[in-house]
């Protein structure tokens, strides 16, 4: 009898949102029904845009005529490491000027890619080093040597930089928990989610078309994990460890820089991780703005149509990705295993042997770059090109495929793209308003809804409705097509090694190889429009499903699945009983993250002609607009934010019923 | 810094006194009036960076310092151009950056250059083997016709013929053009004119219909066989007044505009080195010979370098007339 009153008590709220819901969404189809009277429910009037971009420019322009005298002084600062980095790895030092300059070389691809075995060995033994090495000497041989070099250059100025920011914002972050939820938590979704294209314009008005805006660029974008990283880290730090150095005597500096932040490190260190792999993402947009290097050489290779070309300087991009990957990957590894006390008196070569072998190295071949050429850039004969290869299967494919995938593409948009399409850019934004509010009263309270209705409504009253729903009509059935196939990728994954082993390297790639490269040759089997932007997407977004669906899987913890055998499951019980459910918080989180990358896409599918938001940023960088910039990736920010919010609230609903 | 600054100046006078010997006719102009770099912008297609190859190699010869940042096509008109980020830029193209050159020369920070010497074309553009579903064109009335615009169509388009226009951006004008004309056609509009020249390739290789925005002068004309549609030809009054034209209710009864090639340069230019000022402003280049030497790098795979350093070697006398 308790049973059935408990289960009856617990029955009307339940009960009560299923009508709350099908009440709402009845009003949301009567507003439909009327579209005709109530036109201004439907399509917001343009006569009432409130013109926020407007605003923006004019305080951009104020910033300009008033700061520039800063942001230009910030640009000559920064400019000076840059360059003597930029000169070193790709530039040659020029000394003096015209007839009678002196040119100092830079340092000699031998002696790189013998210092980054080196550095390979030194972190993670032969193997590491002949991966690293490899890769650089992979890079040297197919001619991408000047570029990846001069990329290279950029990220090691630009990723100090962010690392240091990283710090102390995560540090002030930890300390005043105001901040934190005021200022840097906000700031940091902003800067995760507003599209890099979209304050191009105001980078280029206040710090100049250079490789120091480019850097700015990058780090605006690859700082946040770091600063998540250390406020993650110190906060989990034992509570013992912080009490024993209380008891030491530590002060508070020595607490800090002495106790804490060494306990934090393995998580510090995947935040390094990160901000390497987020700025060697930035390369292409970096590439625009005075940058140079590969992002520069895919997009001009792509403009004259050579996709091997492009392909190859893409391939270097990942080559670069991997060295720097799994090099600080070690190096995070090595550390938190942590290393003993060396004495100190000894030698510096025979501390650091590593690392003036290194140093021997590159000056005996710099020095030798002088007088053998072959030293300061590999011989034009000795390197190799794959280019006419990856031509020669794109037109292959073109050639004997393309009527399959013509019939394929036309039932796609018609039966699905087509509708779903009409659905959303019809769909009344006050009932939008509306429902995620309500989601967001149901899934957390009144504080969620409020942001959710306020962030629906500023893509409305800014008048950009339309491409506000032509973005979440791509992006969500990408993302969904990206679960669709991620999810089960992921569950095989977690159950065989040999697959994983085939997987992740193939993830990987997808991730750092820019999608400029393999968006031209869909667009070749595919034609320009809406589901060569959605293949595009899919391939990019369908990478944190995967990887997550994996994780979450393999981390159960072993013993409970022990119990579950001894309690008699089979393994098919096991999987969905016990496996899926724990699994599931790690999967919604994959599922979040694969929404928010089909997003950042959103900005390379306007290459291939959708008219989304995306395009909005896209036409606003042509017309040198600031405030038209902003405005649209603040739209493209806040669907981002909506869609986070609703989903984590949800996740926390679903794991606390979990326990 | 120091040490730049001091050699630099150490090396001026010595500089002169070299120039004096090896450069004779260029002597009395003693260049470089400053040894600040000159910032010649890159962008994303070949004949552009061609021409700042060669702009370059020809200052460098003059003794100036070059340096060459990538940099954005229509935005640098109104944000390096003005504040002495670039300091040249080697083509505008009146038909795609009309309005973005109004905005520049609107600010009185930049200045047009003067004409690069090759024109701007752009139209309608269809591969030869069309020509044998639709016998009337190039005349664009052809198109008038049902079955004409069916060949062009695709399953999503049909009945109505496929155009593949530029990005949004540019200043195609493409759908008044249909509507004004009363075409059955539909205009898709491609995102980059990477993605533009991708389908045409993919559809050149299979003979299939395409019917897409050409431009020259570009490596595509010279590679692919076509023909431009002849629309009723371009007049300034046929975008302003919808009286003109076979259409008396609509504007843009007409082809799109053939233009001029321009060269901006930041104001400042001028007044801080006005030898390398007066050699941008005389720069000019052939149409034929800029089209044969695009062809060399993007097909033939030479580097723009040398194809710069050959013009340079070969036109010497131009250019050196030009530093007087």
């Amino acid at each position: 009898m308790t049973v059935t009153a408990s289960a009856s008590e617990s029955r009307p709220p339940v009960q009560r949102w299923l009508a709350i819901w099908a009440l709402a969404l009845a009003a949301v189809l009567v507003v439909f029904l009327l579209r005709d009277s109530m036109s201004w429910a439907v399509n917001y009037p343009t006569e009432a845009v409130i013109p926020v971009a407007d605003w923006v420019s004019a305080l951009m322009r104020w910033i300009k005529s008033n700061f520039s005298w800063l942001t230009r002084s910030i640009t000559a600062v920064l400019g000076v490491p840059l360059d003597f980095a930029l000169n070193l790895l790709a530039k040659n030092f020029k000394i003096g000027h015209g007839a009678d300059m002196f040119v100092l070389p830079r340092l000699s691809w031998v002696g790189v890619c013998a210092a980054a075995y080196l550095a390979g060995r030194a972190a993670g033994g032969w193997k590491l080093g002949a991966l690293v090495g490899g890769c650089f000497l992979y890079i040297a041989l197919f001619g991408q040597w000047t570029s990846a070099m001069l990329t290279l250059a950029l990220i090691s100025i630009a990723v100090p930089f962010c690392i240091v920011t990283g710090l102390f914002v995560g540090i002030w972050a930890w300390r005043k928990p105001w901040a934190e939820r005021l200022i840097v938590s906000p700031a940091l979704d902003l800067m995760q989610t507003i599209p890099t294209f979209a304050y191009l314009i105001p980078m280029l008005l206040l710090f100049g078309n250079s490789p120091v805006s480019a850097m700015i660029a990058t780090a605006i974008f690859a700082t946040p994990p770091m600063v998540r990283a250390t406020m993650l880290g110190l906060s989990r730090v034992p509570s013992e460890i912080d009490d024993f150095s209380e008891m030491a005597g530590c002060t508070a500096r020595q607490k800090l820089w002495k106790v804490l932040l060494p306990s934090a490190r393995p998580t510090l260190m995947v935040g390094v991780n990160q901000v390497i792999m987020l700025a060697l993402n930035m390369v292409i947009i970096a590439s625009m703005i005075g940058a140079g290097g590969l992002g520069y050489d895919v997009l001009l290779a792509l403009r004259a149509l050579k996709v091997g070309e492009a392909m190859e300087a893409g391939l270097a991009i990942v080559a670069l990705a991997i060295a720097l990957d799994r090099l600080s990957q070690a190096i995070a590894h090595k550390q938190a295993k942590g290393s003993a006390h060396q004495e100190a008196r000894r030698s510096f070569w025979r501390r650091y042997p590593n690392l003036t072998l290194a140093i021997a190295i590159l000056a005996i071949t710099t020095l030798l770059s002088l007088f053998v050429p072959a030293f300061a850039a590999l011989p034009k004969a000795m390197t190799l090109t794959t280019a006419p290869l990856w031509k020669a299967a794109v037109n292959w494919i073109t050639l004997n495929f393309f009527d399959m995938i013509e019939a394929f593409r036309v039932a796609l948009i018609l039966n699905v793209l087509n509708p779903v399409r009409a659905f959303c850019e019809g769909f009344p934004w006050l009932g939008t308003v509306f429902l995620l509010g309500l989601a967001g009263y149901q899934l957390s309270g009144l504080r969620l809804a409020a942001l959710v209705a306020a962030l629906t409504a500023f893509c409305a009253v800014t008048g950009l409705w339309e491409k506000t729903m032509a973005t979440v009509y791509l992006c969500g059935i990408s993302a969904f097509i990206a679960c669709l196939i991620g999810i089960p990728v992921g569950l095989m994954a977690s159950r065989s090694d040999r697959f994983e082993k085939i997987v992740t390297p193939i993830i990987d790639t997808l991730q750092v190889l820019p999608s400029f490269c393999f968006i031209i040759p869909v667009v070749m089997l595919f034609r320009v429009g809406d589901v060569t932007a959605m293949i595009a997407t899919v391939a990019f977004a369908v990478v944190p499903a995967i990887r997550y669906t994996n994780l979450g899987i393999r981390q159960v913890p072993p013993a409970l699945i022990e119990a579950a055998k001894v309690s008699g499951c089979t393994k098919r019980q096991t999987f969905f009983r016990v496996q899926l459910p724990l699994a599931l918080p790690e999967i919604m989180l994959g599922v979040n993250q694969t929404i928010l990358m089909a997003l950042a896409m959103i900005i390379i599918c306007a290459m291939v002609g959708t008219r989304d938001l995306g395009q909005e940023v896209f036409i606003a960088l042509s017309k040198a607009d600031s405030g038209r910039g902003i405005v649209a990736g603040l739209a493209i920010a806040f669907i981002g934010i909506v869609a986070d919010r609703l989903f984590n609230a949800w996740t926390a609903k679903a794991r606390a019923r979990l326990g | 810094m120091s040490l730049r600054s001091m050699i630099s100046k150490v090396s001026m006078g010595a500089l002169i006194l070299a120039a004096a010997n090896t450069l004779a006719p260029v002597a009395q102009a003693a260049a470089p009036e400053s040894n600040d770099p000159i910032k010649i912008a890159l962008f994303d297609w070949t004949s552009v960076n061609l021409n700042a190859k060669i702009l370059g190699g020809i200052l460098e010869k003059l003794g100036y310092t070059v340096e060459y940042p990538t940099a954005d096509y229509l935005s640098s008109l109104t944000t390096g151009l003005t504040n002495g980020d670039l300091d040249v830029g080697m083509e505008f193209w009146d038909t795609t950056a009309g309005e973005a050159m109004k905005a520049s020369d609107a600010t009185g920070q930049t200045e047009r250059l003067g004409k690069l010497g090759p024109k701007a074309k752009e139209e309608w553009w269809f591969p030869e083997y069309m020509k044998e579903k639709c016998p009337g064109l190039p005349n664009w009335e052809a198109l008038k016709d049902p079955k004409c615009a069916e060949a062009f169509s695709t399953a999503e388009t049909a009945p109505k013929g496929r155009y593949l226009g530029g990005p949004v951006t540019w200043e195609g004008f493409d759908d008044e053009r249909v509507e004004a004309l009363k075409l059955p056609f539909t205009v898709i509009h491609a995102g980059t004119d990477a993605a533009m020249f991708a389908e045409l390739d993919s559809a050149y290789q299979r003979k299939a219909p395409i019917m897409l925005w050409v431009y020259s002068p570009h490596w595509a004309p010279a590679k692919y066989k076509g023909e431009w549609v002849e629309f009723p030809e371009y007049t300034p009054e046929c975008y302003g007044d919808p009286k003109w034209g076979t259409n008396p209710d609509a504007k843009y009864d007409c082809g799109k505009p053939h233009g001029e090639i321009w060269k901006y340069s930041w104001a400042g230019m001028k007044d801080k080195w006005p030898i390398a000022y007066k050699v941008a402003k005389a720069y000019t280049v052939d149409t034929d010979e800029l089209n044969k030497m695009s062809g060399e790098i993007d097909l033939g795979g030479k580097t723009p370098e040398d194809v710069a350093a050959a013009w340079i070697a070969a036109h010497e006398a131009d250019w050196k007339a030009w530093a007087q």
